[in-house]
């Protein structure tokens, strides 16, 4: 940017309803990213994002080096993963994750040699002379994925076919508690800024707008920075109140572009593509150092912790061996995620995974369990946070009767789950709650009735097969009978006048010849078999034409029959002449 | 380690129905010591008996119903009920009259459709109407001229039905003299009376005003939007100006306004969250409903003031204002708007 170029449009649209929660960000914030030694054993899970699961590349007994290929992407929306540090792989076994579902899920535990040691590294300091195939190639093969918390596999979506202008940084942090991106942005801005410009140069975006709450001065300060130094498409930072959910994809885009994500559609939609300060940092270090994402800053807060820090973390750290570390080894909850929209983890044992924005251990006294909910009340006051402008209270009522068309018909579907209504709801109803429920009985109905669907079609298909065979051999029935009435018809026609005719005539002829051979040519009998002739084809002419008429069908048969009486006449007459020539001489 | 695991969000604004109840209570504080002040401390009794009879019914309810007696009766919604029905009650009324309306108000209006948060209608304006349809003579002629001078112990005497009502004592409203004279007498004339101190309603006034103080507090609170006051306050507005230009022959905007139950209707029962419309649209139209229902009934019906009746007809067309004002969903180019 020089001096002369015009003042960019800083403009912002206000987030729609949303809450002002304590924002306890100043915990943590205060110190610079820490660090901790190598932890004795490292719990990687093949799916840490969303999408199909990695496929395990090593054996057990294998050993690794630091950023080693452990696990590669499969299908489309999937992510690599690699070994955080050299060693051994000791195990490939289910092991408790993070995950709502509380379920164990497969994972690649690796024993670290302490050496530390790297695979061969090939950074590209100059990426700017590399192809934009070869820089997603590496891409897809950094295994990074959205660190806000989402878990898409950044180079699916960094390589969708549609038409991107706009390239959204998401810097918002809009969640209590959290400060990963604010230390993230304050220590690493240009490291973030050669991010956006890698992925701006594979989009081919026009524009990058990097929006960051006005709670961060810091971040926006050193952002403001660093980009004196970028070389890419205009960029601008914009800075905006802090609300919750400011930092939702959805939300963040309005406030920075006062545009809407269509129902049910997603941001490159519009043109636009939206990633997290931190994913743009890990693709700085994945392109200009082959430095797969094999770490994330995490927060580590909440009153438990005698220090919340910052701490950059390798991927797989056993959580209750980091907790340990920082001298915990009792807690009541631990939440990933921050108090928000965070979910609460259900084993210390699970590891540090990608999407681990923050670990949050609360006390009683800082965040109380909710107390029992009593009846709503309607008075409202989630219908004026929610930044979807949905009724929640509505979604809540039908939910809980469970009428999943008044759901729908509420828009269901288009609630973040940020939890804005519950957090307000005097009456401490579990609102969000509700909705998952609702969710996942609308999908597992549309699941039932995709099944049946298929069962209707296929019963159909095999109804209408078996139909058009009856229909075929119907046909072919009736076409048989209809011949077999048709020769009946002929036959009948024939017996009638045709072929007896036929033969008669034929009595007629040999008659004549008789008389002929015997006393020499009778002219008489000719002559008269002649006009008989005549007479006979007369009347199979007759008939023709009545039947041409009638029955059509039939009446090829009595037009071989004139043709008969024809040649019959021909012959006659024939025999006739002669006779006449014959006795003549 | 054993984790407890809740879902999401982990925080929340403990605020609790009691508090917002609790804070709806303090905001009329102001209100009950105006009308005290001004017109007879005998409010404070028939207070003691309505919430007393308040707390009585709900427990008895809960039980019966087999709810939690103590977790819902510390909600004090019930008494949020008693209190606004025995403010807009007369003064002089019977103990009994305040003893039946409250348990009208809680048994009809409310445990009735499934206790709170169910109840279609604003129970105290269910137990009102219900009131001045049984007993229109207490209901409208047991009100007090403002200091009139009558001491705690015999109004006391008078609600416990052991004096008669002595002659002189009860009077009209302000709005309803005015409806009942307005035909004979001048605006001038009527404003003569001892009910009116200039041209305001004598007493009445400062209960508005105070009325109006609990209310711009709860705003502030943002115990609720100011969606559906202002739609009541506007309804009614339009209405005094276009047919009550004429002081002298129909009752005047400020009449209207600050001399009957508009402004504790505004904002302590138009916005009983239960029986209204929900979204911020909804709550205006369900307002404006409300103030031009009101005007009609105060003009042209045979009750003096009107907000009950006003209030219970809006509480019909509630759900379907609710289909109507929906607003509209991020991402969607359209309001969904009725019933499909
Ligand atoms: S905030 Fe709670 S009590 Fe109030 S309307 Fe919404 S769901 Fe009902
Ligand atoms: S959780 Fe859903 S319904 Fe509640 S405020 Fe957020 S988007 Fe609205």
């Amino acid at each position: 940017m020089n001096a002369f170029s015009p003042a960019p449009n800083t403009q912002v649209w206000p987030l729609i309803g949303g809450v002002e929660p304590k924002e306890n960000k100043q915990q943590s914030n205060g110190l610079s990213i820490g660090y901790l030694p190598l932890p004795p054993f490292l719990v990687l899970p093949v799916n840490q994002h969303i999408g199909v699961a990695a496929e395990p590349l090593v054996a057990v007994g294998d050993q690794v080096l630091k950023g080693q290929l452990i696990a590669s992407s499969s299908g489309k929306i999937s992510a690599c993963l690699h070994a955080p540090t050299s060693g051994k792989v000791v195990a490939i076994e289910p092991r408790p994750v993070p995950h709502a579902s509380g379920l164990d899920s497969l994972a690649i535990i690796i024993e670290p040699d302490q050496q530390d040691q790297w695979r061969e590294q090939e950074p590209w300091p100059n990426w700017q002379q590399r192809s934009s195939e070869e820089l997603l190639a590496r891409l897809s093969e950094s295994g990074i994925v959205g660190l806000g918390g989402a878990g898409f596999p950044t180079a699916s979506k960094l390589s969708i076919d549609q038409q991107i202008h706009t390239l959204v940084v998401n810097g918002t942090e809009c969640e209590p508690y959290i400060t990963a991106d604010d230390l993230i942005m304050r220590e690493r801005a240009a490291q973030i800024l050669a991010g956006v410009a890698i992925m701006a140069k594979l989009l081919q975006v026009k524009q990058v707008l990097i929006g960051i709450e006005d709670n961060k001065p810091e971040a926006i300060a050193a952002m403001r920075a660093a980009l004196e130094h970028y070389q890419g498409p205009e960029a601008v930072i914009k800075t905006f109140p802090t609300k919750y959910p400011s930092g939702g994809e959805k939300q963040l885009i309005w406030i920075l572009t006062g545009q809407e994500v269509p129902s049910g559609r997603l941001p490159a939609d519009l043109g636009m593509v939206c990633v997290n300060v931190g994913t743009a940092a890990a693709v700085q270090q994945c392109i200009v150092d082959d430095h797969p994402l094999i770490s994330r800053i995490t927060t580590l807060t909440g009153q438990v912790l005698a220090q919340p820090r910052n701490y950059e973390l390798l991927i797989g750290t056993p959580i209750v061996w980091l907790l340990a570390q920082l001298g915990v080894t009792q807690a009541e909850r631990i939440i990933m995620g921050g108090p928000m929209m965070g979910e609460p983890l259900a084993n210390p044992q699970s590891p540090v995974v990608k999407t681990c924005n923050c670990l949050l251990l609360p006390t009683q006294q800082e965040l109380p369990l909710p107390p029992s909910a009593s009846p709503c009340i309607r008075c409202g006051f989630c219908d004026d946070v929610c930044p979807a402008s949905l009724l929640p209270q509505q979604l809540y009522y039908h939910a809980r009767s469970r009428n999943l068309e008044g759901l729908a018909q509420q828009h269901l579907f288009d609630c973040i789950e940020c939890g804005a209504c519950a957090y307000v709801c005097p009456s401490s109803i579990p609102l969000v709650q509700y909705y998952r429920y609702g969710k996942g009985e609308i999908r597992q109905e549309q699941q039932q009735q995709a099944k049946s669907e298929r069962a209707k079609v296929r019963f159909e298909n095999r109804q209408a097969r078996l139909a058009q065979e009856s229909a075929e051999k119907e046909a072919k029935r009736k076409a048989r009978a209809e011949a077999a009435a048709k020769a009946q018809a002929a036959k009948a026609a024939g017996d009638n006048s045709a072929i007896d005719q036929v033969i008669k005539a034929a009595q007629a002829k040999s008659a004549a010849a008789a008389a002929t051979k015997a006393e020499g040519p009778d002219l008489e009998a000719l002559k008269s078999a002649v006009e008989q002739a005549k007479n006979k084809l007369m009347m199979a002419e007759e008939r023709l034409a009545k039947a041409e008429q009638e029955m059509p069908e039939n009446a090829a048969a009595f037009r071989t029959a004139r043709d008969k009486f024809a040649e019959k006449l021909a012959k006659a007459e024939a025999n006739w002449q002669k006779a006449q020539q014959e006795t003549k001489t | 380690m054993n984790l407890i695991t809740l879902s999401s969000p982990h925080h929340t604004q403990s605020t609790g129905v009691n508090k917002v109840m609790l804070q709806v209570l303090m905001a009329l504080v102001p209100g009950i010591v105006a009308l005290c002040l001004f017109f007879s401390p005998i409010y404070l009794f028939n207070l003691l008996i309505g919430c007393s009879t308040a707390l009585a019914v709900e427990a008895l309810i809960l039980r019966l119903r087999r709810c939690p007696v103590a977790f819902h009766l510390r909600d004090l919604s019930a008494l949020v009920t008693a209190v606004l029905l025995v403010i807009s009650m007369p003064p002089l009324i019977p103990w009994w009259i305040t003893v039946l309306a409250v348990s009208c108000a809680l048994l009809l209006g409310k445990h009735l459709y499934g206790g709170l948060g169910f109840n279609p209608f604003n129970p105290a304006m269910v137990a009102f109407a219900l009131m001045i349809v049984s007993f229109p003579v207490p209901m409208t002629t047991l009100w007090l001229a403002p200091n009139s001078g009558l001491d705690f112990a015999s109004a006391l005497q008078i609600v416990l039905g052991q004096t008669l009502l002595p002659d002189g004592i009860s009077s009209a409203t302000p709005l309803d003299y005015y409806k009942t004279q307005v035909g004979r007498l001048t605006a001038t004339e009527i404003y003569q009376s001892e009910l009116f101190f200039g041209i305001w309603p004598a007493g009445w006034i400062w209960v508005s005003l105070a009325y109006l103080v609990g209310g711009l507090f709860l705003l502030y609170k943002k115990v609720f939007s100011w969606h559906a006051p202002l739609g009541l306050l506007v309804g009614l507005a339009v209405l005094a100006l276009i047919f009550g230009l004429d002081p002298d022959s129909n009752t005047p905007l400020h009449l209207h306004l600050l001399a009957g139950s508009a402004i504790v209707g505004a904002f302590f029962i138009v916005t009983d969250p239960v029986s209204g419309a929900t979204s911020r649209l909804g709550k205006f139209i369900f307002g404006f409903g409300v103030g031009c229902l009101a005007y009609v009934i105060r003009t042209w019906g045979s009750y003096p003031d009107a907000i009950a009746f006003a209030v219970l007809l809006m509480n019909f067309a509630a759900p379907f204002i609710d289909h109507y004002s929906k607003p509209r969903t991020y991402g969607h180019s359209t309001r969904h708007q009725g019933y499909k």
